[in-house]
């Protein structure tokens, strides 16, 4: 459990009149599942759209239908103002798509895969192989340019991707869960290129179960669960909607936690929640002033606090407050297709 | 282009973010390619997987081998006397035999193809959406050219000697990549349809089969009993045997190739649009 994050990292947010993608009423039926079940959804264009929701909530389901790739059995979508169904190829024109699973072809190297897209995007053969060359290079790829994708680790798989997102850029680029599985650093450097995308105009939807991933780069989050939009806004918005911030006491004695419990209640008179971890408790406060009450209370009777923290609630608190569950996210990127939609 | 010979990962440079946004900012669009442009560069994709696989022209090259020394030696001389008298009625059936059989390959490399994302990519791209499906298909016509190669080069060692010479062979080769292309838009719609690759062998056998041996490839229809000599008699097959054996031994087939062709078209023009139907409708 991630300790909440203080601010979220301003993206700078180009205002357009028109927006990326409007679906109203949206529907997706597997069999009985109903993956998707009436999801209406507003991109703004410009900036990062993140789709928050553990797995089966029907993310990739939602995305695949906006990429062109699923067709609706109900209600609209529309990207850039084209349908996603009578328009297909204007959409398709303006858009990439980075699914969960290697878009990429992992028999072939990652020079070839892409000169192969260069050359679908419709570039002679000598601007293909410049144009592959040049993303590799900057995508930190260069010296496996002549190795099969399949002999990549994640986190270059995972650039050499979104490379073969942008070939041409797109306006709108969809990356479903670009960092499950990956190292904190490979992390780190999807999410510089997806800073610089937005940077350079194109319009991000994003899913991921990652909730920190939505709060670090995401300017507008729409939360997920069982197919249906259950809350949209602004990262602090959906923070604020749950209530003020939360104290977070971490005590070096576990077993003075009882103690620490009973001073917490009395003084700040929420209820006190106790954390998985022995040592740990949290509470929902709406007064600062109390809360420097209360650690000093703590002190006086010699309950030793090894650290806290005070902040706006967690994004995973914000899950556990709309649906009443926690979003667990799952490490292992191994669901199969047809469940994780 | 590079050639490591280490298969751990390198170690991954830094992403550098200006160098990202110049990448990005040309904004340039090229011409949307043409349906044979696109077709060719999925066929070129087909081709460099052979490269990075060559172990997938196994099918080619031992089947072939297989088949024609079996057959050859196995019922040369209870059929035809001798092994060499034989060989110049049942090669050619044999090369017919040989590439119906190895087109079932196109479905399985579908079937395991569709199922990776990179077809996800290829179906979010604004182009002909056929030519995903048609450039393997004329990747496959160099395959069976290979097949057919192969068929012919140990034929003509083992005593074949066709009396129409290299044109008449060359026109067979030619109608039976017709042939063979045709018959494959059965098999991408079937690769595309059947969940596991085991199933998907199971039903081409079950089709395969019946049609390549209940058909002229061995004996004489006219040694059948009547109602699997009718059978034959209608089998694409056996007409397109017929045409082959024609044509490498300077014999008038122009109804056979007519039939072949006319088959052909047929295939394509039910097979092509019922696969293009359930590739676009893929989850």
């Amino acid at each position: 459990m991630s300790l909440p994050q203080v601010a979220p990292q301003a993206l700078p947010v180009t205002s357009a009149s028109e927006p990326a993608i409007e679906a109203s009423g949206l529907v997706k039926r597997f069999g009985d599942v109903h993956a998707v079940d009436g999801m209406d959804l507003a991109v703004p264009a410009g900036g990062v759209y993140g789709l928050l929701g553990p797995n089966g909530a029907g993310k990739t389901t939602a995305i695949r239908m906006l990429a062109t790739l699923l067709r609706p059995d109900g209600g609209t979508a529309r990207v850039f103002g084209h349908d996603v169904v009578s328009e297909a190829d204007a959409v398709r024109s303006r858009v990439s798509m980075t699914g969960q699973f290697a878009s990429v072809d992992e028999d072939l190297t990652g020079f070839e895969n892409l000169v192969l897209l260069s050359r679908l995007w419709g570039y002679s053969r000598a601007d293909s192989r410049t144009r592959a060359a040049e993303l590799l290079e900057v995508f930190g790829l260069a010296d496996a340019s002549g190795r099969q994708v399949k002999k990549y680790s994640g986190g270059m798989r995972r650039r050499i991707d979104i490379a073969a997102s942008i070939v041409v850029t797109p306006d709108l680029i969809f990356l479903d869960e670009p960092t499950t599985g990956l190292d904190p650093r490979s992390r780190n450097q999807v999410w510089d290129i997806i800073r610089a995308l937005v940077a350079e105009g194109t319009t991000v939807l994003l899913t991921t179960q990652y909730l920190d991933e939505a709060d670090q780069l995401a300017d507008h989050i729409a939360v997920l669960d069982h197919g249906k939009v259950i809350a949209k806004g602004t990262s602090s918005q959906l923070k604020a909607s749950v209530g003020a911030g939360a104290l977070h006491v971490r005590l070096l004695d576990p077993d003075q936690r009882p103690a620490a419990e009973r001073l917490l209640a009395q003084v700040l008179d929420v209820p006190i929640r106790l954390e998985a971890d022995p040592a740990a408790l949290s509470a929902r406060v709406s007064d600062a002033d109390r809360v420097a009450q209360a650690l000093m209370e703590l002190s006086r009777s010699a309950v030793v606090v090894s650290n806290f923290a005070l902040g706006q609630p967690s994004l995973d608190e914000v899950f556990l407050a709309l649906t009443g569950r926690t979003a667990v996210p799952q490490t292992n990127g191994a669901t199969p297709k047809e469940t994780s939609a | 282009m590079t050639t490591t010979t280490t298969t751990a990962p390198v170690a991954s440079q830094p992403v550098a973010q200006e160098a990202v946004r110049s990448a990005l900012s040309s904004r340039t669009r090229p011409q949307r390619p043409d349906a044979l442009s696109t077709s060719f560069t999925f066929w070129w994709r087909a081709m460099l997987k052979i490269k990075h696989v060559p172990e997938q022209l196994f099918d080619v090259t031992a089947f072939p081998v297989m088949f024609l020394l079996m057959f050859t030696y196995l019922f040369g001389g209870a059929l035809a006397g001798s092994t060499s008298a034989y060989l110049q009625n049942v090669l050619p059936g044999i090369l017919v035999m040989t590439v119906t059989m190895i087109t079932m390959y196109t479905g399985l490399t579908l079937n395991r193809d569709v199922e990776k994302g990179v077809h996800d990519r290829f179906r979010s791209l604004p182009i002909w959406r056929p030519s995903t499906l048609v450039g393997p298909l004329l990747a496959d016509a160099v395959r069976y050219t290979l097949a057919s190669l192969v068929v012919l080069t140990l034929g003509v060692v083992l005593g074949f000697r066709p009396g129409a010479g290299v044109s008449g062979v060359v026109a067979s080769v030619a109608l039976l990549l017709v042939f063979a292309f045709s018959m494959s838009w059965i098999w991408t719609m079937l690769g595309l349809v059947m969940r596991s690759e085991n199933a998907l062998m199971g039903v081409s056998m079950m089709i395969l089969f019946p049609l390549t041996f209940v058909s002229n490839v061995f004996v004489d229809p006219e040694t059948l009993p009547s109602w699997l000599e009718a059978f034959v008699n209608v089998n694409p097959i056996t007409f397109m045997v017929t045409a082959t054996r024609g044509l490498m031994h300077g014999q008038g087939v122009g109804g056979e190739i007519g039939t072949v062709l006319v088959v052909s078209a047929v295939l394509v023009a039910v097979f092509g649009p019922l696969t293009m139907y359930v590739y676009r409708n893929k989850n």
